[in-house]
């Protein structure tokens, strides 16, 4: 069964402000979990998510990740959150 | 005089190889001069300050460049690499110095004024440096703004018919050698299927929704010019399914002298006249060929299509007709695992332009259900395959095991059968047995 986009975007953006102070970027695969979804299904909602500018990537180069937007902190990847 | 002394860079130079360090220097002067008043959008003295963190780098032995960051064109999760500098009080020319990979065209063909568009483009809104070309075959744009990078996309995209290449977890921008366009031994149009696979797959190449990067590179045979078995995820090797074509009279011509081996390579010294024994038959890897009384023999069903043979003698020898390609996978390089390199998968597919190469993207997507389902973060397809087994990924991509699949005796003495694999499947007829067998 298709997901439902907007019931699956207020998922993504819960479950990411929950985890905030902690985290501020994710795995592809974190958010599919999130989602209970396979990857394909989980990539569409995603990739939607992102052309509305609620979430933005992260690349190191190698890796990409996700995050709501504005709320990546650079200092992060250098392990210094917080 | 230079903006920083760098003594550290400047050593070298000194060495009898071409050098990086001159090259900056030479491009760090044509800004300063700029002879062709270009309006720079970055700072005029990027490349002083280049090396001056550089310089500083080798001093402290240290990088000073933060690792990634939030920089990308819009709705794309690839093909820009954030660099920022840590030193930026010092070094304000790099403190973004971002890399754009941009996809170089498929076999590496391009006019010299779509190059010197490029480097139009990149003199007027990045540091002017480029790297030709990138290991994963991309043309790479070194160094710019942030806010550069819209506009250099949209020019790109606009003007010059010029995408962005992929980077991070992506599909990485598809490489192939030049093929069928030069090379007589190709035994698939690699062009073909690189641009149509590139296309095919854009979602993949710049939305990240994979574990981790994933490579396609597409050799024409199997001497692998773009080195597919060592650097892709999936290598499309050239292949022929037939007998090698042999011209008796060509041989005899090598074996009288007529003709130089190789094509005349190796010629820097005298290796003296050419020994077909010693230098063909006895190198053959599977001893499948044999030259008695003036004729050559070669046993195709022992042939393993190393090409070593068809290198030495090109004239004489030539690929069969029936050509396609072999695909292995799960080579990388060394991050978790150490060096990897790929696994035969399938010995033979027809490569069909016919039907958009439907056997092709039928293997390539059953790798990726499986990968993007179990793959762990940052785990390579090679590293899932060692992780799961070469026997998980013959059943997910339903491919039948054959003795190609075997590298060595198998170690491990015991066999766990599946029901399906067992006649009548755990279940008996408890009364037929007790036919047979008292309580
Ligand atoms: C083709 C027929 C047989 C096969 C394939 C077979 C196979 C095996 C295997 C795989 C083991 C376990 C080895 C281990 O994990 O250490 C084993 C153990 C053993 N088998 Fe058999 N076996 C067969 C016939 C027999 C027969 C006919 C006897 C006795 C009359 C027998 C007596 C034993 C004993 C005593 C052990 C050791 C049990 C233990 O370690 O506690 N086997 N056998
Ligand atoms: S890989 Fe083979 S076909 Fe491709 S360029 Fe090299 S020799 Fe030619
Ligand atoms: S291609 Fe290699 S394996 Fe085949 S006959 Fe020639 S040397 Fe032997």
């Amino acid at each position: 069964m298709a997901l439902e986009y907007e019931e699956s975007k207020q998922k993504i953006i819960e479950a990411l402000q929950k985890k905030s102070k902690s985290k501020s970027k994710f795995y592809f695969s974190d958010l599919a979990k999130i989602l209970d979804a396979k990857p394909r299904e989980a990539k569409k909602i995603v990739t939607q998510m992102v052309q509305e500018g609620i979430l933005e990537f992260w690349s190191s180069g190698s890796t990409s990740m996700y995050g709501l937007k504005g709320t990546g902190k650079q200092a992060g990847a250098e392990h210094e959150d917080g | 005089m230079a903006k920083h002394e760098t003594p550290l860079l400047d050593q070298l130079e000194s060495g009898p190889w071409p050098s990086f360090v001159s090259d900056m220097k030479q491009e760090a002067e044509s800004r300063a001069k700029n002879v062709n008043n270009v309006e720079f959008q970055i700072p005029k003295d990027v490349i002083e300050d280049l090396m001056g963190v550089l310089e500083l780098s080798y001093k402290d032995g240290t990088t000073h460049w933060k690792h990634g960051g939030i920089v990308g064109v819009f709705g794309y999760g690839g093909g820009v690499i954030g660099r920022y500098c840590d030193q930026p009080e010092s070094f304000p020319g790099v403190a973004h110095f971002h890399t754009l990979r941009v996809n170089q065209p498929s076999g590496h063909f391009y006019s010299t004024e779509y190059l010197r568009q490029l480097c139009d483009l990149w003199e007027f809104r990045g540091s002017g440096l480029t790297n030709m070309h990138g290991s994963t075959g991309d043309i790479i744009f070194l160094g710019t703004t942030t806010p550069q990078l819209e506009e250099i996309f949209y020019e790109m995209t606009h003007k010059l018919d010029q995408d962005l290449g992929g980077s991070g977890s992506n599909l990485r921008t598809p490489s192939d050698c030049i093929g069928q366009a030069r090379c007589e031994y190709a035994c698939y149009d690699t062009q073909d299927l690189c641009t149509h696979l590139t296309q095919e797959y854009q979602d993949e190449l710049h939305r990240p929704a994979f574990p981790y990067k994933f490579k396609f590179k597409f050799d024409g045979c199997p001497n692998c010019c773009v080195a597919s078995i060592a650097r892709a995820d999936m290598s499309f090797i050239g292949t022929w399914k037939d007998d090698i074509r042999i011209d008796q009279d060509a041989v005899k011509g090598y074996v009288n002298g007529e003709f130089k081996p190789n094509g005349g390579s190796h010629s820097g010294r005298d290796w003296g006249p050419f020994d077909i024994q010693k230098e063909v038959i006895d190198l053959c890897p599977t001893k499948c060929m044999r030259y008695e009384n003036g004729k050559l023999e070669i046993n195709n069903r022992e042939c393993t299509r190393c090409m070593h043979c068809i290198n030495v003698m090109p004239r004489a020898l030539r690929p069969g007709k029936q050509t396609g390609c072999s695909i292995l996978v799960g080579a990388k390089a060394p991050i978790l695992d150490g060096a990897q390199m790929s696994s035969l998968l399938l010995p033979f597919v027809e490569v069909n332009k016919e039907n958009d190469y439907q056997e092709v993207k039928d293997v390539i997507e059953s790798i990726w259900d499986w990968w993007m389902e179990e793959g762990k973060n940052r785990e390579r397809l090679g590293e899932l395959m060692k992780r799961q087994g070469f026997q998980k990924l013959l059943e997910v991509t339903g491919v039948d095991p054959i003795p190609q699949h075997v590298s060595e005796p198998r170690h491990n003495p015991y066999i766990f059968w599946k029901e399906e694999e067992v006649p009548g499947g755990w279940e008996r007829d408890i009364n037929e047995f007790r036919k047979h067998h008292k309580r």
